[in-house]
């Protein structure tokens, strides 16, 4: 046992009273990014990262990623009370965050997802610990066609485990693909869909897009139904904070399998996002309640915030052990490494042993620290819920607005955002479902570069998706999830003919 | 504030006066905006932080520095952005050899022309890597079994540095390369080390880790003579024991690429000059060699005719391989 061994000695390092002292300012600068409009945690961490120059490498580490820690949580409290995402990645907290917030509960809401998230990062530390040198090996595995298949597999999960109406998945995920190839294509190297706008080379931003799509298009559909479902009386009631991170445990099945999807998802290099949508997605199809996903199901959040943190917690180790990093955040805190004077790749775990443990055992105290913290300040947050709703409307517009417009200081941003709240009041109207179409707006390119990369090295053969186990066993996995809704449709349909009775639900579900 | 202190003042000032060129008369007035042409964690991205960082400490200028990240469409966003502000003398622009090179093989929405070049401050040295484990020692052996199968060649970004050089590479040596564009050099070089790849073409600091953890090496390098005598990457060797890829027999004497700071359009000749000085004064801290070496680039600095020369020379280079290639747009 090494790495406990080393794990010990890497507490040694972070448990000491500046370092603990630097966890506390980093999760609360992190928490105060991740609430505010338009500051992510990329942003959070590069704005830090000029102070971090002259300090240790340990010390500066532990700062940043207390941060990033104190981000990701507060990134979910925007997601649940406003239904604005700060992050690719709790995208689909909201789908039913928000309307376990809206019902008058957001109080549990936020301890539900704060609790399953601390579970979730948990998992992947200690995973990080135990398998730090094999998970390495693992994710070299990954060549083009691995990728392609593990996006295949997250893009395939969430269609065939999805409740909405297939044919409008296929249209929204289009639509998102259509979105993620404007700007330069890395293959070809052309410009592609600028239609004349000069600026679009840089492509439509993801924050943008979900500003727009969640933020003003739920402004909107509020608006029309003469929003009284807003001012809603939520007590603050410190108990219901630890009641509802008690009921955790109650849906440990739920806990444990969104760990899993998270942590597989962190190494092999499909990152938070398609995690959180992946574990989301297959939440949906096994719960016992499954069919009220997205009215404010307690597992509807307890899923994607554990694979979310699971993931973006384990994929912490490709950056370190490989130099990939897994996130924009990730990639910022790559770059310190470098200022720092540290290379990561394979020889950091070897030359900078205190380093490396150093900030693994920061990531169990850290998260411990960050989790404390956000729960205190729940009470808070949920208060938050109390104001009414002609004074939080002009709030979201405006933490929109400036939000869009920070992403890279232009006003063309700020226009595409309300198109995109257009775009998004008309999906809830039709029942178009707008998370395939944020996944696609997300990954859709990675998914396209790793395809046609495919196809170079393997000179437009197919074969390459069949030649090794592990992508034959990714591709087919998500063949079957595609084709599972079809044929659950057919046995339906052959036990007995259907009736207009159960695609009501259906309908209704589609919202998501 | 006292006879004396002000007499001491203005005689200071005026000896600074004497001592700064006639045309450096231009002072920044408001806070400067630094544009990396790149993403956060970018080798761009770094050399504009480190530059920010450098004329903070040292207060080379009153003025505040915040550095801004528009590094969509391979950098595009940045120098677009550029383009758009000519006469603002408050946003310096940070960015590779893909100022001129972009515009020639897609169609974006700026030009070279547009910028006003300010200096070239580090050059990025190319090399050619292979896995550890690969059985050609030197690049005779690989051009010998790349000439024999079709070798999977990978890069950062299509049509740019990279993939220019493989190029040059497949002409100089007469074999046949398939290139696969990744986004970045550091994706570039996960893939060989997972022997996905036969070979790239990283810039040093791109590889050094990996080259340090065993999984890839250098073949040799695209330089007139050997990398600077430096610290030891692995427990044998370090830059300077590479070999130049000419005395191995791959006839590619030079090819490097700089980085590149850049005002928009219109500026003055003042405005211009300041920023030259500004450079200058970075150049000489001990904090601009540490970044240097711990980056692996090599010291230059170009500015006014020998930068203009310098780009020319490039442009007709690539404009070459890019027509053969049928690369270029109209």
């Amino acid at each position: 046992m090494d790495n406990l061994q080393e794990l010990l000695h890497g507490f040694t390092i972070a448990v000491t009273a500046p370092h603990l002292l630097l966890m506390v300012v980093g999760v609360l600068l992190g928490i105060l990014v991740g609430v505010l409009p338009g500051l992510g945690a990329p942003n959070g961490v590069s704005l830090l990262l000029p102070l971090t120059f002259g300090m240790q490498p340990v010390s500066a580490i532990i700062l940043l990623s207390s941060m990033y820690w104190g981000a990701l949580f507060g990134g979910s409290v925007t997601s649940i009370l406003f239904n604005i995402p700060g992050e690719p990645s709790s995208v689909a907290t909201t789908f039913d965050g928000y309307p376990m917030a809206r019902d008058g509960r957001p109080t549990t809401a936020l301890a539900t997802a704060f609790g399953s998230a601390a579970f979730g990062a948990l998992v992947g530390v200690i995973l990080i610990t135990f398998l730090a040198s094999w998970v390495a090996q693992a994710a070299l595995a990954f060549g083009p066609a691995e990728y392609f298949a593990v996006y295949f597999l997250a893009f395939a999960s969430f269609v065939g485990m999805g409740g909405a109406a297939p044919i409008k998945t296929v249209v929204a995920l289009a639509l998102g693909f259509a979105i993620a190839a404007i700007g330069i294509d890395t293959v070809s190297g052309s410009v592609r869909l600028t239609m004349g706008v000069d600026e679009l080379v840089k492509g439509v931003s993801f924050v943008v897009a979900v500003m727009g799509l969640f933020g003003i298009g739920e402004l909107l559909v509020a608006v029309e139904e003469e929003f009284h479902a807003r001012a809603v009386s939520s007590k603050i009631d410190w108990r219901e904070v630890f009641r509802a991170v008690g009921r955790l445990p109650r849906h440990g099945v739920a806990l444990l399998r969104s760990a899993a999807i998270g942590c597989w998802m962190g190494i092999t290099p499909g990152g938070p996002t398609a995690a959180s949508f992946m574990s989301y997605g297959i939440a949906r199809r096994f719960s016992r309640r499954g069919r009220h996903f997205g009215t404010g199901e307690v597992e509807g959040i307890i899923s994607p915030e554990t694979a979310d943190h699971a993931a973006g917690t384990s994929a912490l180790l490709p950056m370190l052990s490989l130099g990939i990093p897994g996130s924009a955040t990730a990639a910022v805190m790559m770059g310190g490494l470098m200022i720092w004077g540290l290379n990561p790749g394979p020889m950091l775990f070897v030359d900078s042993k205190d380093f490396v443990w150093g900030l693994i055992a920061s990531m169990y105290v850290g998260n411990i620290v960050a989790v404390a913290l956000v729960l205190l300040t729940v009470p808070v947050f949920a208060a938050l819920m109390r104001i009414p709703f002609v004074v939080i409307a002009p709030l979201i517009v405006i933490i929109c607005v400036v939000g869009a417009y920070s992403v890279s200081n232009s006003y063309l941003d700020v226009v595409m955002m309300l198109g995109f709240g257009v775009v998004g009041y008309l999906f809830k109207k039709l029942f178009y479902p707008l998370a395939p179409l944020v996944l696609a707006i997300v990954i859709g390119d990675k998914a396209e570069d790793a395809f046609r990369q495919s196809m170079l090295i393997s000179k437009g053969s197919l074969g390459i998706f069949f030649a090794n186990k592990l992508v034959t066993c990714l591709i087919v996995g998500g063949i079957a999830l595609l084709l599972l809704p079809l044929l659950l449709q057919l046995t339906r349909l052959w036990r007995k003919p259907a009736s207009p009775a159960t695609d009501a639900p259906v309908q209704e579900r589609a919202i998501i | 504030m006292g006879r004396t202190s002000t007499y001491l003042l203005s005689a200071a000032a005026a000896v600074l006066a004497g001592a700064m060129p006639a045309l450096a008369a231009w002072q920044p007035q408001k806070p400067i905006e630094f544009i990396a042409t790149a993403g956060p964690g970018g080798g761009t991205d770094n050399l504009a932080r480190a530059v920010q960082n450098i004329i903070t400490k040292h207060k080379l200028t009153e003025q505040p520095i915040v550095v801004v990240n528009k590094g969509g469409g391979s950098g595009a966003e940045g120098y677009v952005y550029g383009k758009a502000s000519a006469g603002d003398p408050y946003k310096v622009i940070f960015g590779t050899s893909n100022a001129w090179q972009q515009p020639l093989v897609s169609k974006v929405a700026f030009n070279y022309t547009d910028l006003t070049p300010i200096a070239a401050m580090a050059q990025d040295e190319f090399l050619l890597w292979v896995k550890q484990d690969a059985p050609y020692k030197n690049a005779g052996d690989y051009l010998k079994a790349a000439a024999s199968g079709e070798f999977k060649m990978g890069g950062a970004q299509s049509k740019d540095t990279d993939e220019v050089l493989t190029r040059m590479i497949e002409k100089t040596g007469k074999v046949k390369l398939t290139y696969i564009p990744f986004k970045s050099g550091a994706e570039t070089a996960v893939q060989l080390a997972g022997g996905h790849l036969d070979s790239h073409v990283n810039n040093p600091s791109e590889s050094l880790g990996q080259w340090r953890g065993g999984t890839q090496r250098p073949l040799c390098v695209f330089s007139p003579k050997r990398l600077p005598q430096g610290p030891k990457v692995t427990a044998t060797e370090g830059w300077s024991d590479v070999p130049t890829c000419v005395e191995q027999g791959l006839d590619i004497k030079q090819y490097e690429q700089p980085r590149t700071v850049w005002l928009p359009g219109k500026v003055t000749p003042e405005q211009a000059a300041f920023y030259v000085d500004l450079m200058k004064k970075v150049q000489a801290t001990p904090e601009w060699k540490d970044y240097i070496e711990k980056t692996s680039q090599v010291d230059t600095f170009l500015t006014g005719a020998e930068l203009d020369k310098f780009i020319k020379e490039d442009l007709e280079h690539v404009k070459q391989v890019a027509g053969e290639q049928g690369w270029l747009v109209k």
